[in-house]
Protein backbone atom coordinates (compact mmCIF):
# COMPACT_ATOMS: atom_id res chain seq x y z
CA UNK A 1 0.00 0.00 0.00
CA UNK A 2 2.50 2.45 0.97
CA UNK A 3 4.55 1.59 -1.88
CA UNK A 4 1.91 2.42 -4.21
CA UNK A 5 1.58 5.49 -2.87
CA UNK A 6 5.33 6.42 -3.30
CA UNK A 7 4.65 5.59 -6.83
CA UNK A 8 2.23 7.61 -7.56
CA UNK A 9 3.88 10.33 -5.72
CA UNK A 10 7.26 10.04 -7.77
CA UNK A 11 5.13 9.99 -11.23
CA UNK A 12 3.39 13.17 -10.53
CA UNK A 13 6.20 14.97 -9.16
CA UNK A 14 7.52 14.02 -13.07
CA UNK A 15 5.02 15.24 -14.82
CA UNK A 16 4.49 18.30 -12.69
CA UNK A 17 8.48 19.02 -13.81
CA UNK A 18 7.91 18.05 -17.33
CA UNK A 19 5.32 20.44 -17.79
CA UNK A 20 7.51 23.24 -15.68
CA UNK A 21 10.16 22.78 -17.68
CA UNK A 22 7.31 22.78 -20.75
CA UNK A 23 7.89 19.25 -22.65
CA UNK A 24 4.06 19.28 -22.30
CA UNK A 25 2.07 21.58 -23.44
CA UNK A 26 -1.92 21.95 -24.32
CA UNK A 27 -2.92 22.21 -27.71
CA UNK A 28 0.39 22.93 -29.50
CA UNK A 29 0.52 24.39 -32.80
CA UNK A 30 1.92 22.41 -35.33
CA UNK A 31 3.26 24.57 -37.89
CA UNK A 32 4.40 27.49 -35.79
CA UNK A 33 8.29 28.47 -35.49
CA UNK A 34 8.35 28.55 -31.77
CA UNK A 35 11.74 29.14 -31.65
CA UNK A 36 11.67 32.41 -33.62
CA UNK A 37 9.16 33.39 -32.13
CA UNK A 38 11.07 33.05 -28.80
CA UNK A 39 13.80 34.53 -30.09
CA UNK A 40 15.11 37.56 -27.95
CA UNK A 41 17.26 39.66 -29.84
CA UNK A 42 17.52 40.18 -34.12
CA UNK A 43 20.61 37.72 -34.48
CA UNK A 44 18.36 35.41 -32.90
CA UNK A 45 15.69 35.29 -35.01
CA UNK A 46 18.04 35.53 -37.95
CA UNK A 47 19.81 32.73 -37.05
CA UNK A 48 16.53 30.64 -36.63
CA UNK A 49 15.29 31.88 -40.18
CA UNK A 50 18.76 30.90 -41.29
CA UNK A 51 18.96 34.59 -42.04
CA UNK A 52 22.44 35.20 -41.45
CA UNK A 53 23.08 38.45 -42.03
CA UNK A 54 20.85 40.01 -44.16
CA UNK A 55 21.60 42.87 -46.87
CA UNK A 56 20.32 46.40 -46.67
CA UNK A 57 17.30 46.08 -49.92
CA UNK A 58 16.76 49.46 -51.03
CA UNK A 59 14.02 47.50 -53.35
CA UNK A 60 11.65 47.11 -50.02
CA UNK A 61 9.45 49.87 -49.50
CA UNK A 62 8.23 49.61 -45.55
CA UNK A 63 4.85 51.20 -44.59
CA UNK A 64 4.78 52.75 -41.16
CA UNK A 65 4.67 55.40 -38.88
CA UNK A 66 7.11 58.37 -37.97
CA UNK A 67 5.81 58.91 -34.89
CA UNK A 68 3.25 55.99 -33.17
CA UNK A 69 1.18 58.20 -30.61
CA UNK A 70 -0.27 53.99 -29.81
CA UNK A 71 2.13 51.57 -29.21
CA UNK A 72 -0.89 48.86 -28.65
CA UNK A 73 -1.34 49.75 -32.48
CA UNK A 74 0.99 50.48 -34.66
CA UNK A 75 0.52 49.69 -38.52
CA UNK A 76 3.35 48.11 -39.75
CA UNK A 77 3.25 47.30 -43.72
CA UNK A 78 6.03 46.18 -46.51
CA UNK A 79 6.27 46.12 -50.14
CA UNK A 80 9.02 44.86 -52.45
CA UNK A 81 10.09 44.63 -56.13
CA UNK A 82 11.95 41.53 -55.08
CA UNK A 83 10.34 38.16 -55.59
CA UNK A 84 9.28 37.48 -51.83
CA UNK A 85 9.04 33.85 -50.70
CA UNK A 86 8.48 35.17 -46.95
CA UNK A 87 8.82 38.02 -45.29
CA UNK A 88 9.14 38.47 -41.50
CA UNK A 89 8.31 41.56 -39.19
CA UNK A 90 10.94 42.19 -36.32
CA UNK A 91 10.78 44.99 -33.83
CA UNK A 92 13.51 45.40 -32.20
CA UNK A 93 13.30 46.45 -28.56
CA UNK A 94 10.46 44.10 -28.01
CA UNK A 95 10.57 41.55 -25.32
CA UNK A 96 10.93 39.10 -28.39
CA UNK A 97 12.15 40.75 -31.60
CA UNK A 98 9.66 38.49 -34.36
CA UNK A 99 6.23 39.98 -34.36
CA UNK A 100 4.82 38.06 -37.72
CA UNK A 101 6.12 35.92 -40.29
CA UNK A 102 3.96 35.84 -43.92
CA UNK A 103 4.57 32.71 -46.55
CA UNK A 104 3.93 34.27 -50.10
CA UNK A 105 3.13 31.64 -52.82
CA UNK A 106 3.95 32.29 -56.26
CA UNK A 107 0.77 34.52 -57.61
CA UNK A 108 0.59 36.38 -54.65
CA UNK A 109 1.82 40.06 -54.44
CA UNK A 110 4.86 40.47 -52.24
CA UNK A 111 2.82 42.87 -50.09
CA UNK A 112 1.54 43.04 -46.35
CA UNK A 113 0.34 44.91 -43.82
CA UNK A 114 -0.81 44.64 -40.42
CA UNK A 115 -0.86 45.84 -36.99
CA UNK A 116 1.67 44.91 -34.11
CA UNK A 117 2.54 45.93 -30.51
CA UNK A 118 5.80 48.51 -29.96
CA UNK A 119 6.35 49.06 -26.18
CA UNK A 120 8.73 51.91 -26.82
CA UNK A 121 10.66 53.38 -29.64
CA UNK A 122 12.36 50.88 -31.63
CA UNK A 123 13.89 49.98 -35.11
CA UNK A 124 11.14 48.15 -37.06
CA UNK A 125 12.80 45.52 -39.76
CA UNK A 126 11.32 44.18 -42.37
CA UNK A 127 13.09 40.78 -43.84
CA UNK A 128 12.45 39.55 -47.14
CA UNK A 129 13.41 36.10 -48.86
CA UNK A 130 13.16 36.00 -52.07
CA UNK A 131 15.61 33.90 -54.57
CA UNK A 132 16.67 32.15 -51.07
CA UNK A 133 18.35 35.09 -50.20
CA UNK A 134 17.78 37.32 -47.32
CA UNK A 135 17.42 40.85 -47.59
CA UNK A 136 16.08 43.90 -44.90
CA UNK A 137 14.82 47.17 -44.80
CA UNK A 138 14.70 49.28 -41.11
CA UNK A 139 12.68 51.94 -40.08
CA UNK A 140 12.34 53.69 -36.73
CA UNK A 141 9.13 54.10 -35.45
CA UNK A 142 8.60 56.42 -32.37
CA UNK A 143 6.24 55.13 -29.73
CA UNK A 144 4.97 57.79 -27.22
CA UNK A 145 2.80 55.59 -25.60
CA UNK A 146 3.80 51.36 -24.83
CA UNK A 147 2.06 48.98 -25.81
CA UNK A 148 3.04 46.21 -23.23
CA UNK A 149 1.58 46.28 -19.86
CA UNK A 150 -0.65 48.47 -18.59
CA UNK B 1 -16.70 29.32 -30.45
CA UNK B 2 -15.19 32.54 -31.45
CA UNK B 3 -16.65 35.58 -32.90
CA UNK B 4 -16.64 35.84 -36.41
CA UNK B 5 -13.81 37.76 -38.64
CA UNK B 6 -14.29 39.97 -41.09
CA UNK B 7 -13.27 39.49 -44.42
CA UNK B 8 -13.27 41.68 -47.14
CA UNK B 9 -12.00 41.38 -50.94
CA UNK B 10 -11.95 43.32 -53.62
CA UNK B 11 -10.31 43.09 -57.31
CA UNK B 12 -9.06 45.75 -59.33
CA UNK B 13 -6.84 44.74 -62.30
CA UNK B 14 -6.19 41.57 -62.31
CA UNK B 15 -5.02 41.74 -58.44
CA UNK B 16 -7.77 40.69 -55.50
CA UNK B 17 -6.91 42.38 -52.43
CA UNK B 18 -7.94 40.82 -49.14
CA UNK B 19 -8.63 42.60 -46.06
CA UNK B 20 -9.03 40.85 -43.16
CA UNK B 21 -10.33 41.45 -39.14
CA UNK B 22 -9.93 38.71 -36.78
CA UNK B 23 -11.12 38.95 -33.39
CA UNK B 24 -9.17 37.95 -30.71
CA UNK B 25 -7.73 39.30 -27.41
CA UNK B 26 -3.93 38.66 -28.27
CA UNK B 27 -2.98 38.19 -24.80
CA UNK B 28 0.81 38.52 -24.73
CA UNK B 29 1.73 36.65 -21.40
CA UNK B 30 3.94 39.73 -20.20
CA UNK B 31 0.49 41.61 -18.57
CA UNK B 32 -0.28 41.03 -15.29
CA UNK B 33 -3.63 40.48 -13.42
CA UNK B 34 -4.75 42.93 -10.59
CA UNK B 35 -3.33 40.56 -7.70
CA UNK B 36 0.12 40.51 -9.65
CA UNK B 37 -0.71 36.86 -11.35
CA UNK B 38 0.92 36.36 -14.84
CA UNK B 39 -1.75 37.02 -17.80
CA UNK B 40 -1.00 33.67 -19.42
CA UNK B 41 -0.64 34.39 -23.38
CA UNK B 42 -3.15 33.28 -25.53
CA UNK B 43 -2.83 34.90 -29.17
CA UNK B 44 -3.93 33.35 -32.96
CA UNK B 45 -0.75 31.92 -34.15
CA UNK B 46 -1.25 30.89 -37.82
CA UNK B 47 -3.53 32.02 -40.07
CA UNK B 48 -4.32 30.85 -44.07
CA UNK B 49 -5.75 32.19 -46.16
CA UNK B 50 -7.18 30.10 -49.76
CA UNK B 51 -8.92 31.21 -52.77
CA UNK B 52 -10.72 28.73 -54.78
CA UNK B 53 -8.98 25.67 -52.45
CA UNK B 54 -5.60 27.08 -53.64
CA UNK B 55 -3.31 28.62 -50.82
CA UNK B 56 -2.51 32.36 -51.01
CA UNK B 57 -1.41 33.18 -48.55
CA UNK B 58 0.23 31.83 -45.13
CA UNK B 59 0.65 33.82 -41.43
CA UNK B 60 2.51 32.71 -38.73
CA UNK B 61 1.78 35.58 -35.64
CA UNK B 62 3.25 36.34 -32.37
CA UNK B 63 1.69 37.79 -29.72
CA UNK B 64 2.90 40.98 -30.39
CA UNK B 65 0.39 41.38 -33.21
CA UNK B 66 -1.95 43.92 -31.87
CA UNK B 67 -5.41 43.09 -30.26
CA UNK B 68 -8.36 42.49 -32.77
CA UNK B 69 -5.51 41.44 -35.62
CA UNK B 70 -5.69 43.04 -39.08
CA UNK B 71 -4.22 41.56 -42.14
CA UNK B 72 -4.26 42.76 -45.63
CA UNK B 73 -2.61 40.75 -48.45
CA UNK B 74 -2.95 40.55 -52.36
CA UNK B 75 -2.95 37.47 -55.13
CA UNK B 76 -3.40 37.47 -58.27
CA UNK B 77 -7.34 36.59 -59.06
CA UNK B 78 -10.73 37.28 -60.32
CA UNK B 79 -13.81 38.72 -59.08
CA UNK B 80 -16.33 35.63 -57.89
CA UNK B 81 -13.23 33.89 -56.31
CA UNK B 82 -14.22 31.81 -53.06
CA UNK B 83 -11.87 33.14 -50.91
CA UNK B 84 -12.12 31.10 -47.22
CA UNK B 85 -9.63 31.92 -43.87
CA UNK B 86 -9.09 30.12 -41.17
CA UNK B 87 -7.07 31.12 -38.11
CA UNK B 88 -5.84 28.64 -35.13
CA UNK B 89 -4.53 30.37 -31.79
CA UNK B 90 -1.83 28.65 -29.10
CA UNK B 91 -4.59 27.14 -26.71
CA UNK B 92 -5.68 25.11 -30.50
CA UNK B 93 -9.04 27.12 -30.75
CA UNK B 94 -10.16 27.26 -34.54
CA UNK B 95 -12.54 29.47 -37.04
CA UNK B 96 -12.82 29.72 -40.92
CA UNK B 97 -14.84 32.11 -42.27
CA UNK B 98 -15.76 32.81 -46.43
CA UNK B 99 -16.14 35.84 -48.30
CA UNK B 100 -16.38 36.03 -52.51
CA UNK B 101 -14.34 38.50 -54.25
CA UNK B 102 -16.06 41.66 -55.83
Amino acid sequence: MDHKRRDVLKYSVIFGLMASAGLITTAQAQEWNKAAFEGKSLDDVFKVLGAGKPETSSAITMIAPDIAENGAVVPIGMNTTLKAQQIAILVDKNPSALAAQFFIPAGSEPFVTTRIKMGQTSNVYALVKADNKWNVAVKEVKVTLGGCGG
Amino acid sequence: MADPMRVRATENGGVVDVKILMKHDMETGQRKDASGKAIPAWFINTVTAKANGKDVFKGELGPAVSKDPFLNFKYKGAKGDKISITWTDNKGEKRTDEANAT
